[in-house]
């Protein structure tokens, strides 16, 4: 079966923003961090969200993460806007339909990789009998299989990430989010990271994933990408399909 | 998030900063052993109270009398029991054989026994004492009414022994001889009998009759003598300042058996009533009979039953009410003193959880990106409190559980220098264990509150971001 099939809506957008605002007051002030956005991102497709520093590409992924709330405006992810959820609802949205990958891991440091691939599975109760094979099977895929009982500050960066990606796939989300996934990585790693996400993207065998990947290195999106969405000051300021 | 995964976190979280958390909780088990200490000990006191009160036989004992004998200021005749005004419609009654056999005939009754009392004169030379005397049943000894006797209950029923109570052995002795130095010794009674006369046609042609004779003869009139009878010292109850001692409707210095004290035939209050009443009734007539009931909760129908026979009945379960009411109170009012200290605890809870949503702001937002509701981080932070308040709980249960023995110790060692019994004042039931632990755990949810819904506030966005 087709990737796109399985994780699209009717038109077969994974996700659609539709108009999409995020404004913040501060003080007498109104900034725009995200204005009137219209995005569509088929299912299956890597999308790169390129931008400076406050262009507003991390506020957006936010939104789709359902981390944050439009102002205005409504974002589908695969056919259910999420400005219309519950806050139960938009909690079992991030747990199920998407994963994220933070530019600082955000690995609980008290736990070990096993504990804190275990997490997503916990929160969307999963028997606990199925866990051990799941996470190991996730962190198998990261190549961290030896690793299970390390905590992250035994880690180094690039382990550390790789464990963060089995944690955002472990409950087989159809859609990644990553946001500067190599950002606090050297180049090395990065690359390896990248490879990594490109393998879930477009697996050798088996279903692939829509990914969204916040950067502001043009070539890393570039290589990877099949589209590339450059915003500055929270608009669209152009769109380029590579693939 | 499922129960086990919620607790499983929560204690792991309260691991992270165990000595913050266990020194939380150490407020929390102070609490609760204020709370337990302060409770037991009241608790403790009221069992004593009950306990003796019922082993005194006062709970389960109905005194009855005839109803036109009682005269004021005798229980039963000033002292009005509200059941008593069922009975006016009832005509008054003779206390016979009869109506005895039909007491004892009513359900939950154990047995029915004659209220013997008297006045007499008690010698051990050179020493002489006025004293009450009264007849004890057999069933006495088993009661706990003879707590701490020195010696040995009756032989028989009809043995010629007394048991002595502890004050009244002290007079009969010189001073500084201990009152159980009494037992083993003979000593006299000195009462009024009656004798009966003889009928009319005999008394010109015989002596003034001199034995004791039965009831009757007492249809024909009989005198009074004063007679004197020996009887050995078989046992000593404690003294009355040392805590123990014999008390309850038969309260009396000395005590006989009652078959014994029912052939002395002393002289009634109730003979010379009933003599001026009326001298033509037959066989046996009682001034009173004590009935005992096979448990408090009997009595009250108990004496429903004899109102309606006719007579006048008495019991303290009435009164006790009043004892129950003030221990009710009481320990209302340790219990408020008690929770104070748990009150306090409770803002402990409140800090630490604070403190823990300020130092694990970046672990909420985690959890939110992960999936986790606003529920979810909620029940945390209350499991997190729930565990450390059952903690605390079980742990303040086990300190106040030893502050209460150390209570009990240290009191029975100075009531026993000062020369008294040590009684058990203390005592933890299960329901304070329960209640304690299970209060502690409410106070911390409780305390928890706050902290948990300020944590499930929290905008993941900006917890992520926290550094």
């Amino acid at each position: 079966m087709d990737v796109s099939e399985t994780q699209a809506n009717g038109n077969g957008n994974a996700i659609r923003a539709d108009k999409v605002s995020r404004h913040y007051q501060m003080g007498g002030a109104t900034i725009r961090a995200v204005h009137e956005i219209s995005l569509e991102v088929r299912a299956g497709e890597f999308l790169a969200l390129l931008g400076a520093s406050g262009s507003g590409k991390s506020t957006l992924l936010n939104l789709i993460a359902g981390l944050d709330r439009p102002t205005s405006g409504a974002i589908l992810a695969q056919g259910r806007d999420l400005a219309g959820m519950t806050s139960e609802d938009l909690a079992k949205h991030r747990n199920r339909t998407i994963g994220i990958v933070f530019q600082s891991f955000q690995l609980l440091p008290r736990m070990t990789l096993e504990e804190n691939v275990e997490l997503p599975l916990r929160l969307a109760e999963v028997p606990r009998a199925e866990r051990p094979g799941r996470v190991r099977e996730a962190l198998d895929r990261v190549g961290l299989a030896a690793r299970v009982k390390h905590r992250p500050s035994e880690l180094s960066g690039g382990e550390q990430q790789r464990a963060a990606i089995a944690r955002a796939l472990v409950n087989q989300p159809m859609i990644l989010l990553a946001d500067e996934p190599t950002g606090n990585l050297d180049s090395k790693t990065g690359d390896e990271i990248m490879h990594l996400i490109a393998g879930i993207h477009r697996p050798a065998s088996g279903a692939g994933r829509t990914v969204i990947m916040v950067t502001h290195e043009r070539a890393l999106a570039e290589q990877y990408a099949d589209r590339i969405v450059t915003l500055s000051d929270g608009a669209i300021a152009r769109e380029e399909r590579l693939r | 998030m499922k129960l086990g995964d919620l607790t499983e976190l929560a204690a792991r979280n309260l691991r992270e900063a165990i000595l913050r958390n266990s020194l939380t909780t150490l407020g929390i088990a102070v609490g609760v052993a204020s709370l337990v200490a302060l409770l037991s000990l009241g608790v403790g006191l009221q069992q004593l109270v009950n306990r003796s009160v019922a082993r005194a036989g006062l709970f389960d004992t109905v005194s009855v009398r005839p109803r036109q004998n009682t005269p004021f200021g005798q229980p039963g005749g000033g002292r009005r029991n509200p059941r008593d005004a069922a009975s006016d419609l009832v005509p008054p009654r003779v206390l016979d054989d009869a109506a005895r056999k039909e007491i004892a005939a009513l359900p939950n009754v154990l047995e029915v026994n004659p209220e013997e009392r008297f006045t007499a004169e008690a010698r051990l030379e050179p020493n002489t004492q006025l004293v009450m005397v009264a007849g004890m049943p057999p069933s006495s000894q088993n009661s706990g009414t003879l707590d701490g006797l020195m010696g040995s209950f009756f032989s028989g029923p009809d043995a010629e022994e007394v048991i002595v109570q502890g004050d009244m052995a002290k007079r009969l002795l010189n001073e500084g001889q201990p009152p159980a130095s009494l037992l083993g010794k003979e000593i006299t009674l000195r009462f009024a009998q009656r004798q009966a006369l003889p009928p009319p046609s005999q008394q010109a042609a015989s002596d003034p009759p001199n034995q004791a004779v039965g009831p009757d003869e007492e249809a024909m009139g009989f005198s009074i003598v004063p007679s004197e009878k020996n009887f050995r010292v078989i046992g000593v109850t404690p003294s009355s300042d040392s805590g123990g001692g014999p008390v309850g409707f038969n309260n009396a210095g000395i005590y006989l058996p009652l078959a014994v004290a029912e052939k002395l035939q002393v002289v009634q209050q109730s003979d010379l009533r009933e003599m001026s009443r009326s001298g033509a009734a037959d066989g046996v007539r009682y001034a009173a009979l004590n009935v005992r009931a096979s448990s408090p909760a009997a009595v009250a129908a108990i004496e429903s039953s004899i109102a309606q026979m006719g007579f006048t009945s008495f019991s303290l379960i009435d009164v006790t009410r009043n004892l129950r009411t003030f221990f009710a109170i009481f320990d209302l009012f340790l219990g408020i003193f008690g929770s104070l200290a748990l009150a306090v605890a409770s803002l402990g809870i409140i800090n630490t959880l604070v403190m823990a949503i300020l130092e694990r702001r970046r672990e909420i937002g985690v959890l939110k990106a992960l999936g986790a509701a606003d529920r979810d981080v909620r029940q945390l932070f209350f499991a997190e409190a729930g565990v450390m308040g059952l903690a605390g709980g079980i742990f303040g249960v086990a300190l106040g559980w030893a502050i209460g023995r150390a209570i009990q110790f240290a009191t029975a060692v100075y009531l026993r220098r000062q020369g008294m019994n040590s009684p058990n004042i203390w005592s933890v039931p299960l329901w304070l264990v329960l209640g304690a632990v299970a209060f502690a755990v409410v106070v911390s949810l409780v305390s928890g509150i706050y902290p948990a819904s300020r944590a499930a506030k929290l905008d993941p966005v900006e917890a992520l971001r926290y550094e």
